[in-house]
Order: structure tokens, then C-alpha cells, then sequence
């Protein structure tokens, strides 16, 4: 009897087990614009997603997972059908449309498709709260949260009391 | 910390089916698979019957009753046999509680039993019985000391097991019997399942008054379990009908599996020694080679006080299911106490109780060894699982934060 292997485990669909043995965009990414991180390793899985923005698309998602089979499919998945998306499109990614993506997850493990859009959302949350903090009152040019000077304007940014 | 060279691995072949995970299940001894045979083929009687078909059933149950008591040490009417360890462990803690209730009402348990026993326990509280869950310490072990606290006069059971199931620690139940036996009103039962085939059984050394076997533990027949009940100690069964077991476990018996069931604790008798010896040896092998492989990677449960062919591993920032599956696309067959490897999503209930913290309780992997493993299969193992781990590290966000 020849027995099939590595899809014992909770009958995943096939697609799952792709995405797990062949995850998508695993890794960091440096100097990230986003980062988001979601789970607990009390619950079992802990999914760390990294995005860069570009002309309020996302260029560029990775991910990093600790967890199940299904977390790392779905993590997988998840910044698959995030790439390219604009930010707004992305908020949009449901629970639902990555356990469908992945054509469907056993009943307990649906809980592990919840995290991985959570963590990407967390992510361009993230992006838009830096971003949002980060424009110079003068010139509304970017600028990074401890800097003491605007590098698009050069103007004073050191709180003095005034 | 990789300087000394890496243990010598004989080349295994590319491509093997290894079964690591006997905790669960053991495969069928083919001397057990002859010895039922006939059961299923030509002896088909019921052994109530009177006439030769049911005798013929009955002396295949009589001699089964002989070799599993001759295995544990105990008088064959001692033995009542089960459809499995969870029967024989619920009629153990249940058949006492409700014969000695007007005795008293308090039971003592383990908080690392199997759930046959936990459960059991949890059903006897809500039914009006007090229990007391003894802790463990951090390899698994019961202190005697804390049974002696937790007796009271209303107590009229305690169960403690001799291995256990996922950490493979043993107690110390002779010690734990001696205080037992200062009570004379307390009995005394042990889930001996998973230690069956593992280490001698003696129900007298032991000093026990129940212990539960299960068939499938020890190369015998699925469904099949024995409970040993010592002379003169009265049990109420769990099921009511004919006076099967002499009217302790009612219904038709499972001929062809108690028969296997006997044959099974024959061969057990003769080979637990040869057993334990093979399994420690390549038990050995593996946990030398995966701790020259694998950095951060930590033994569950005491490192000498254990079954033989127990290797409970936590192989740190990564998640027990994860490795599972891959090693199962490699034709390895393990297990895990993670949460995401439990329907329930629960981790190990063994390793809380133990005090394993949750990132390492996540990372458990089971090895447990038989007596049809080898040495190319263990060398197999220690060839496929690193890269695994590397791999699966790769992407987990704990081990690059604890590194940096």
C-alpha cells in the first residue's frame, strides 16, 4: 500500500500544501515602510508581514512565520494577493477571501487565515501611522521620526517650548 | 559549539518509511497476526456456549488470560479484559469510585495522566467525587511526598501512572504504593499503557491493585486492553448485561483480539529486556546526532527516568506541525505536543504541567522508537530533519528577534 505523504495532518487542500512547501516571499525586508506582527506562541502562531510602499501601492510584502502548516500557507497567500494592490485595496483583503484563496482551511484552522490578513492590515497601518507622523510642518516633505531638521526644507524641527 | 566532528552517519538509502512514533500505535507482531488468525477463520464460537464451537473460543480466551497475567505477575482471575487501555483506565477509576463511595469520596490522580484518566476524573467531579490533581515537576515527576499530603480520610482511590505518554518519564510507584499501603482503605491503580513492553510489569514489585494495558501499545491487536484487578477488590462495571469477565465487563468478548492480546503479552514477557536495550541504543544514536545538528534544541521530561525508546525533543522557533508535515513528506513518521498539531488546539497538557514554556512546548517532537527500527533509519533522520529545521527557522520571526 503506497501511502500518500504530508497531507495526513488535517486533510489540507492541495493548494495549502503547496503554499506551505513552497512558500511565496518569505524573508524581511530592510528598512521596511510597514511592519506589522500578530499572534502569540501561547495560541501557536506568530506572523511578522513587511511592506514597501511605492505611489501608495504595495511594491514589495514579505513575510515571517512561526506556525502551523496552515499559518505558513496562508501567509504565503496573503502576500501573494497583496503585492501590487494599492494600500486601500489591500485593507480590503478578508479573513474569508484567503481561506478561499487557498481553497478552503479545515474548520480549526480558520482562526490561522484571521491572522494573516490582520498582520498585513497591521502592516499598512503601521506604514500609514509613520507616514502620517512624518511630514514636515513647513514643507510637508517626508521626513524620519527623530530628525532634528527637515531634509527637504532645512528647517529647525527641535521642539524649543516656544 | 559545532567544533568536534559530526557523529559518523552510514549513508542511508535516499528514500525510507520510518515509523517514529510507537507512542501512538504499534505495528501488529506477525506471530500476534498468526496467532489470530484462526480466531477469525474457523473459531468463530461464543465462548458462553456450552457446545465445542464456544469451547474452542473459550480455551483461546483461557490461555490469553494466563499470558497476560503471567506478564504482569499477576493470577489470571486478576484480569479483566477491555476493548482498550481508555476502558480499562475508565473502569478502573469509575468501577472504584462508585463500589467504595459510601467509603468516601476523594480520588488523587496525576496532572499529566492520559486523558482517559483526566477526563474520567473531570466526569467524576461533576458527579459528586472530590479530586486532587498532584503536580509534577519539571522532568514529570510526582513526589511521592505530595500523594502522603494529599490523602485524606475520604480518600479512596489514587491513580498515578508508570510511564508516561509524551515525556516518557517514569514514577516512582513502588514508593508512591508504600504510602499507599500505610491507608489500608485506599486503593492503589496505575495506568501502565504506555510502559507495557517498555519495562517489566510486576504487579507485586509495583505494589499496585489495578494497572492498565493496552493491546496496540506492545505489537498486539487495536482494540483490545486488560485491566488488572487484585483479588478481592470490588469493582462496578461500566457496562451491564451477561456475566461476561465473570460480571465485570458484560457483552460478547473480541476473541480473535484477546487472543492476540495474549500473544502479544507472551512475546512481551520474553523480549521487553531485548526491546528496551535496542530502542535505548538507537535512542541514544539519534539525540547525539540531532544535538551535534541542531543549536537550541532541548530535551522534554528527565533525562535518565524515562521509557527506553522516548525521545520528546523541543526544538526551539519553530512549531511542532510545521515539522511534522515535512518530516512526513520525507516518509518520517513522528508526533508533536503543539497546539496546532491537537484537534482542540490545546499544546501539551503534559508540558504546562511540567512548566514548559510556550515557545518550546510549541516546538515538541515526539520521536518514539520500536523494535523494528534500525540504524540506517535513524541515520535517515539525522539527515533529513536539520535541513528541516533550518528551513523552518528560516521564516519564523522568533528565531531571528532571539537572535539579534
Amino acid at each position: 500500500m503506497k501511502l500518500e505523504r504530508g497531507i495526513g495532518m488535517f486533510d489540507y487542500s492541495q493548494k495549502v500544501m503547496e503554499h506551505f512547501a513552497n512558500p511565496r516571499n518569505v524573508g524581511e525586508i530592510k528598512n521596511p515602510d510597514g511592519v506589522g506582527t500578530v499572534g502569540n506562541p501561547v495560541c501557536g502562531d506568530v506572523m511578522s508581514f513587511y511592506i514597501k510602499v511605492d505611489n501608495g501601492r504595495l511594491s514589495d510584502v514579505k513575510f515571517k512565520t512561526f506556525g502551523c502548516g496552515a499559518a505558513i500557507a496562508v501567509s504565503s497567500i496573503v502576500s501573494e494577493m497583496a503585492k501590487g494592490k494599492t494600500l486601500q485595496e489591500a485593507m480590503t483583503i478578508t479573513n474569508k477571501m484567503v481561506a478561499a484563496e487557498l481553497g478552503g482551511l479545515p474548520p480549526n484552522k480558520l482562526h490561522c487565515s484571521n491572522l494573516g490578513a490582520d498582520a498585513l492590515h497591521k502592516a499598512i497601518e503601521d506604514y500609514q501611522q509613520k507616514s502620517a507622523e512624518c511630514h514636515c510642518p513647513y514643507c510637508d516633505g517626508r521626513i524620519s521620526d527623530e530628525a532634528p531638521f527637515c531634509q527637504a526644507c532645512g528647517k529647525d524641527l527641535v521642539d524649543r517650548g516656544s | 559549539m559545532r567544533s568536534n566532528p559530526k557523529s559518523e552517519i552510514q549513508n542511508p538509502p535516499l528514500n525510507m518509511e520510518v515509523y517514529l512514533d510507537h507512542v501512538s500505535t504499534t505495528p501488529l507482531h506477525p506471530e500476534v497476526l498468526e496467532a489470530i488468525l484462526p480466531y477469525l477463520r474457523h473459531n468463530f464460537g461464543n465462548p458462553s456456549n456450552l457446545h465445542h464451537v464456544g469451547a474452542a473460543a473459550r480455551k483461546g480466551i483461557s490461555a490469553a488470560r494466563d499470558q497476560v497475567a503471567a506478564f504482569i505477575g499477576s493470577k489470571p482471575d486478576e484480569i479483566i479484559f477491555t476493548s482498550n487501555g481508555t476502558e480499562a483506565n475508565n473502569l478502573a477509576l469509575k468501577g472504584i469510585a462508585f463500589a467504595r463511595q459510601d467509603k468516601g469520596k476523594h480520588l488523587i490522580v496525576s496532572s499529566i495522566e492520559h486523558f482517559s484518566v483526566l477526563h474520567t476524573a473531570r466526569t467524576l467531579e461533576k458527579w459528586g467525587f472530590k479530586v486532587t490533581y498532584l503536580p509534577v515537576d519539571g522532568y514529570g515527576l510526582v513526589n511521592p511526598q505530595d500523594v502522603k499530603e494529599a490523602i485524606t480520610d475520604q480518600t479512596i482511590l489514587v491513580s498515578v501512572q508508570l510511564a508516561n505518554q509524551e515525556v516518557g518519564t517514569l514514577q516512582p510507584i513502588a514508593e508512591i504504593a508504600e504510602i499507599i499501603r500505610a491507608q489500608s482503605a485506599i486503593y492503589f491503580h496505575t495506568d501502565a499503557v504506555a510502559a507495557a513492553g517498555a519495562v517489566e510489569l510486576d504487579v507485586e514489585k509495583l505494589g499496585v491493585d489495578l494497572l492498565s494495558l493496552s493491546g496496540q501499545q506492545f505489537y498486539g491487536p487495536k482494540g483490545t486492553g486488560a485491566l488488572f484487578v487484585r483479588q478481592g477488590v470490588r469493582i462496578i462495571p461500566l457496562f451491564d448485561g451477561g456475566i461476561q469477565e465473570r460480571g465485570r465487563r458484560a457483552g460478547t468478548e473480541n476473541v480473535a483480539g484477546i487472543v492476540g492480546l495474549g500473544k502479544a503479552a507472551e512475546i512481551a514477557k520474553q523480549e521487553t529486556g531485548n526491546w528496551a536495550e535496542h530502542t535505548l541504543r538507537l535512542r541514544e544514536r539519534l539525540f547525539a546526532g540531532l544535538k551535534q545538528r541542531i543549536d537550541h534544541l532541548y530535551l522534554n521530561g528527565h533525562p535518565e527516568i524515562r521509557l527506553p525508546g522516548n525521545l520528546n525533543l523541543s526544538v526551539k522557533f519553530v512549531e511542532g506541525e510545521s515539522l511534522l508535515i515535512l518530516l512526513d513528506m520525507e516518509g518520517i513518521a513522528a508526533s508533536s505536543g503543539s497546539a496546532c498539531t491537537s484537534q482542540a488546539l490545546k499544546s501539551s497538557h503534559v508540558l504546562k504541567a511540567m512548566g514548559v514554556d510556550a515557545v518550546q512546548a510549541q516546538g515538541s517532537l515526539l520521536f518514539s522508537l520500536g523494535r523494528e527500527n534500525t540504524e540506517a533509519e535513524i541515520d535517515y533522520v539525522l539527515k533529513k530533519l536539520p535541513p528541516i529545521v533550518e528551513r523552518l527557522r528560516g521564516m519564523s520571526p522568533l528565531y531571528s528577534s532571539e537572535l539579534r
